[in-house]
């Protein structure tokens, strides 16, 4: 019995120094193979009387049992330090970067444009579009600015060469007609026309240059024509939309009385924040007005029924708001360190 | 209009600091740009008289005064001033004094002798940039007075934005109007009286075009002395309005503009030959201005003639051989009513403007030419001396502007507003701009005054309402509607989608100009006849862009020059072309295009990647997730701008919608691009549209893949290869998709190598090897005899 412990013992302590699988096998051939010292001794039972052979058998047995559970032990630890290596050899160094391409951007003025179009969205205004190279008629006499008004000299306008009737539009206005024209004309059949709700953003293009003024600038035009439309809701998209878009209620709105053609009454738009860099400073951002009874009638519409107002706002004006930039001309340079920090 | 706040608070002075009257002013729609002291901040400065003046004991250069500052004794002054003269008035800093600048004066020793005050120049207190010596005051100035009451420094310039149907705003006199009608402060308006004639002289006045010009008025006065000096509180006046005196006749004629708004004019009497007549030009007759430019007058542009020539241009600038001289001792004045129409652009038309045509245009009271004439005739003799004739006054009543009532429902006030303001709170605040108004049953019938000629429809009502009752009493409302739903539509996609999807793959959005530079033109899009501004800002803003690529390219050269090599950029835009049948505007055909240009290394520098340059294939698989999953596809192109190797039209259901293609070597050397960039452009409604998708049966069957290597000639397009095998590919084919392109060892030189895995599957029932076998035949077929491709591995 003592050679059995003994025999345990010695196989424990070869599997122990077994370095790897291989000399694991190895070790267990020793005492388990076919003729391993325990399958010796077990071959031998044969000559025993048959109550030495099932005491005997039955200790071989167990010394089996400690051996096998001695070498499966060793395998586990064998299988987890393999493991262990590998894992420490597969290891990274994970503040290396990620690969792969950065990011691109929308332009800031676009960022800008992008929430103009999902707020006023929010309350029914869809988008619509104009040409850019307008007729005269659209961009002017049809907002009620015949040849000569003085409010043409308002606008600094860029002529096409041979061609006396059309221009590069000045503002987003026209669009304002090319919306009731085509409104009315869906509506023809119907009793009541439906409220008619817009927003057209584009480029505008005035003949002025420096470092508030750009030739080509962005424009937000806003028109909702209805049966009870008014300048007191009008007041109050306005403002709504202001703090939606800063984000804030900490911004004072002021209507301060102006003059367009297209409308009347007219107002300009001034927004004063209460706290930042700009606090208490009144910067305009748009104008706005009744719609003119004269330009509901150029776009087919019975002024007497239908009231509206129309608004056009300057989203450079408010991107350089939002964001803190302090120079118009950037928008239009095209450098990157500039674009990128708008992602 | 700049004007001056002390000059205003002699027509009306509110109770009001002159913050507060600025503020009131923009809320009243006369905005005020600027608000400007007349003077910088100092005291202590008192006129003073310099009673005597010796040589400093001590210094060639220094005078030693003794000044009367009106304290009771005389003052001993050091002073360096080279025209400081016994019995000169001058300002005198005192003792305790602070000059502009903080600069305190103090009790001072100058060279070894005491020194009791500062004498001062115009520099010194901040009033002019002359530093010529001491600033000489009047000989009537009075003693020990403080120098800026005695000139009238605590003053601000007021310079108001008028909008241009607020031309009765251009005086003081309107503007003063305004205030009193706002504040309720009473209007203190001097009344001109007539001057009686003092001789018969008189000229005949003929109003050949009565509609252009329905009155004018026009008076001789002789014995002027037009060298008079001019009154200090006039000059001080309209050097406060902005405007310089030039002599005593100019003057009085601007002085009048500016207090009640009438443009006047003054002709040297001797210099006309007869009848004024007011009239249109005969062809070819032209005119020297005051400005020395000769014009050559429009058929629509009205002229002031005598009977010999044309003198002036009505209502926008007088002649230069018929105008006031210091000599001039008879003058005949002018004082005109001009439609508004008649004037309006003119100005403009010769490439200036003038206060006059600024007025006429916007509009002038035509009932004030009498009042103006008789003002400034009083001012001329009080100040030139001289006497008057009668006023001569031509009328075509009939032409005058007609002023019939103006009709004001106040519900629809009410409606259009959102105010619930009552009649009668309307009616009051009507009467304040002195609109008669009448009644006719629920109704205001409104006679405006002959000044507010800005009120003609309801609507003029309406906005003076809302002016009047303050913009900021109207409430914000949230306005209430009938909920409908906005469309959203599958079949389309909104451009953010585009914009969102390029910003993702590395694409910086950009914004470039819509006008371009006329080579660039030329250049990319060999457009020879682009089109061109009549005003362009600058020679490289000129023309219209028919592409976006030139101003990608732009970009890209920008970038360059900031030592930024990877460029990637996008711009959604329209571009222009001539079409004659263009819509919506017939002649032009303008449409929106989405183009991208990439450039420099295809990835930021980095360690994981191997480092290459963007190339055409990059660019085509950004171009192909921006439409997936429609599919594009390509064919050889022939472009200005691009590698005619690697160049492609994009096609989108059969139909061309733009290009592809890396920049022809020639502009990258030109534009000194370092790299070439590879560039596309596509419509963008091509680029919107959208497919729904439509459901499929997914077949339960096993599928069998094949490969199909052919050996075709180099030059067959792989998208033909594809095409020319679809076309007779059995129906168990579901796909066919290159996965290998080889040139090189065991394939001859002019040929190359495709490999196709083709995928067979049936929805209903698993393949037999048979068919499979019998449909890459037909595909190896189609392949010899259409493309005179071979098996790869057979033959030779």
């Amino acid at each position: 019995m003592e050679q059995l412990d003994q025999l345990v013992q010695q196989a424990a302590a070869e599997f122990a120094a077994a370095a790897d699988g291989a000399q694991l096998e190895q070790a267990k051939a020793r005492y388990l193979g076919k003729s391993g010292s325990l399958t010796e001794r077990l071959k031998s039972l044969g000559k025993l009387e048959p109550d030495a052979r099932r005491e005997a058998g039955a200790a071989i047995n167990a010394a089996k049992v400690a051996i096998e559970g001695a070498l499966e032990a060793r395998r586990n630890a064998l299988r987890e330090a393999a493991l262990q290596a590998q894992l420490a050899a597969e290891a990274l160094d994970v503040t290396l970067p990620g690969r792969g391409g950065v990011q691109g951007g929308l332009h800031p003025v676009s960022r800008t444009l992008e929430r103009v179009e999902q707020l006023f969205g929010s309350i029914g205004f869809v988008v619509a579009d104009g040409p850019e190279i307008e007729t005269d008629w659209h961009n002017f006499t049809a907002l009620n600015t015949p040849e000569n008004h003085p409010a043409r000299s308002m606008h600094d306008t860029f002529y096409l060469e041979g061609h006396d009737d059309v221009l590069l539009r000045t503002h987003t206005s026209p669009v304002q007609i090319r919306a009731m024209q085509a409104h009315v004309e869906r509506h023809r059949a119907a009793e009541a026309m439906p409220d008619l709700r817009i927003i057209a953003p584009g480029r505008v293009f005035r003949v002025d240059s420096d470092a508030t003024h750009s030739p080509m600038f962005h424009q937000v035009e806003g028109l909702w024509v209805g049966e009870k439309v008014s300048f007191a809701d009008l007041k109050g998209v306005i403002a709504d939309f202001l703090r939606r878009f800063f984000e804030t209620d900490d911004l004072q709105v002021r209507f301060r009385p102006s003059f367009f053609p297209f409308t009347e009454p007219s107002a300009e738009i001034d927004v004063a924040f209460m706290s930042g860099a700009l606090e208490g400073r009144w910067l305009e951002i748009a104008g706005c007005g009744v719609v003119h009874p004269n330009v509901l009638r150029f776009g087919g519409i019975d002024p007497e029924r239908y009231t509206g107002f129309a608004f056009g706002m300057g989203p450079d004006r408010l991107t350089m708001l939002r964001y803190g930039v302090n120079d118009l001309r950037l928008f239009f340079e095209g450098d990157l360190r500039f674009l990128g920090q708008f992602r | 209009m700049q004007f001056s706040e002390q000059w205003l608070r002699t027509f009306v002075d509110p109770q009001l600091n002159s913050a507060e009257l600025g503020h009131l002013l923009t809320m009243a729609g006369l905005e005020v740009e600027e608000a400007e002291p007349a003077a910088p901040a100092f005291k202590g400065v008192v006129v003073a008289r310099i009673v005597e003046a010796d040589k400093h004991p001590n210094a060639d250069k220094l005078k030693l005064c003794k000044v009367d500052a009106g304290s009771g004794e005389l003052l001993q002054i050091v002073c360096g001033a080279p025209n400081a003269a016994a019995g000169m008035k001058v300002p005198c800093a005192v003792v305790g004094a602070v000059l502009p600048g903080e600069f305190e004066i103090k009790k001072a020793k100058l060279r070894g002798v005491e020194s009791f005050g500062m004498l001062c120049s115009a520099r010194e207190l901040g009033l002019s940039e002359d530093h010529g010596g001491l600033y000489a005051l009047p000989d009537d100035a009075p003693v020990g007075a403080d120098i800026r009451d005695y000139l009238g420094l605590d003053d601000t310039l007021f310079t108001i934005k008028l909008t241009p149907n607020r031309a009765d705003c251009l005086s003081l006199t309107g503007v003063a109007r305004e205030v009193a009608a706002i504040t309720g402060v009473p209007l203190r308006q001097a009344v001109v009286e007539a001057v009686e004639p003092a001789f018969e002289g008189r000229r005949d006045i003929v109003l050949d075009a009565p509609q252009a010009c329905p009155r004018y008025c026009g008076r001789i006065l002789r014995g002027v002395d037009a060298k008079a000096p001019t009154p200090e509180w006039m000059a001080r006046r309209l050097v406060r309005s902005g405007v310089r005196a030039i002599s005593a006749l100019v003057d009085i004629t601007n002085y009048v503009m500016l207090e009640l708004g009438q443009p006047l004019h003054a002709f040297d009497n001797t210099k006309l030959e007869g009848a004024i007549h007011v009239r249109m030009p005969a062809a070819g007759e032209q005119v020297l201005l005051l400005n020395e430019q000769t014009v050559t007058p429009a058929a629509d542009t009205l002229l002031i003639a005598d009977e010999k020539r044309a003198l002036a241009l009505a209502g926008i600038m007088g002649g230069e051989d018929s105008g006031i001289t210091l000599e001039t001792t008879e003058v005949f004045l002018e004082s005109a009513f001009f439609a508004p129409d008649a004037i309006a652009g003119r100005a403009r038309s010769y490439g200036f403007s003038s206060d006059a045509s600024h007025r006429f245009e916007r509009g002038v009271d035509p009932e004030l030419a009498r009042t103006a004439i008789e003002r400034a005739t009083r001012l001329v003799l009080e100040i030139c001396g001289g006497e008057a004739g009668p006023v001569i006054e031509a009328l075509a009543p009939e032409a005058l502007p007609a002023r019939p009532p103006v009709r004001l429902r106040p519900a629809r006030a009410r409606r259009v507003l959102g105010v619930t303001l009552d009649d009668a709170a309307m009616l009051a605040l009507l009467e304040r701009v002195h609109l008669q108004v009448g009644r006719e049953g629920d109704d205001f019938l409104i006679t405006p005054p002959s000044w507010r000629f800005d009120i003609e429809i309801e609507e003029d009502l309406i906005e003076e309402l809302a002016r009047l009752h303050g913009y900021d009493n109207i409430p914000a409302i949230a306005p209430q509607g009938s909920l409908m739903m906005l469309p959203s539509s599958e079949h389309g996609r909104p451009v953010w989608a585009l914009r969102h999807l390029l910003a993702a793959r590395g694409y910086q959005e950009v914004v470039n100009f819509a006008f371009v530079e006329e080579a660039w033109e030329r250049d990319f899009c060999a457009n020879e006849q682009p089109i061109r501004l009549a005003n362009p800002i600058a020679s490289h803003l000129s023309v219209m862009r028919s592409s976006l690529i030139p101003g990608l390219v732009g970009t890209l050269a920008t970038n360059r020059k900031r030592q930024i090599d990877r460029v990637r950029v996008f711009e959604v835009a329209r571009v222009f072309e001539r079409k004659a049948d263009g819509e919506p505007v017939r002649g032009f055909h303008q449409v929106m295009n989405i183009a991208g240009l990439a450039a420099g290394s295809v990835a930021p520098e980095q360690w994981g990647e191997r480092a290459r340059n963007v190339d055409f294939f990059d660019v085509k698989g950004d171009l192909e997730a921006l439409f997936a999953p429609r599919e594009l596809s390509f064919a050889p192109l022939s472009h200005p701008a691009l590698h005619p190797g690697r160049a492609a039209s994009v096609r989108l259901d059969g139909h061309s919608i733009g290009v592809i293609g890396e920049l022809h070597p020639v502009w990258v050397q030109r534009y000194e691009l370092g790299t070439a960039p590879v560039v596309f452009e596509v419509a963008l409604d091509a680029a919107l549209s959208a497919r729904l998708p439509a459901y499929a049966e997914i077949s339960r069957m096993p599928a069998v893949r094949r490969d199909l290597a052919l050996v075709l000639a180099a030059d067959i397009a792989v998208e033909r290869v594809l095409e020319v095998l679809r076309e007779v590919a059995p129906a168990i084919v579901r796909e066919i998709c290159l996965f290998d392109v080889y040139h090189g060892k065991g394939i001859d030189p002019d040929k190359k190598s495709l490999a196709f895995r083709v995928s067979m599957q049936d929805t209903q029932r698993t393949l037999e090897d048979a068919e499979v076998e019998a449909a890459m035949a037909v595909l190896v077929r189609q392949a010899e005899t259409v493309l005179g491709g071979r098996l790869r591995g057979t033959g030779c």
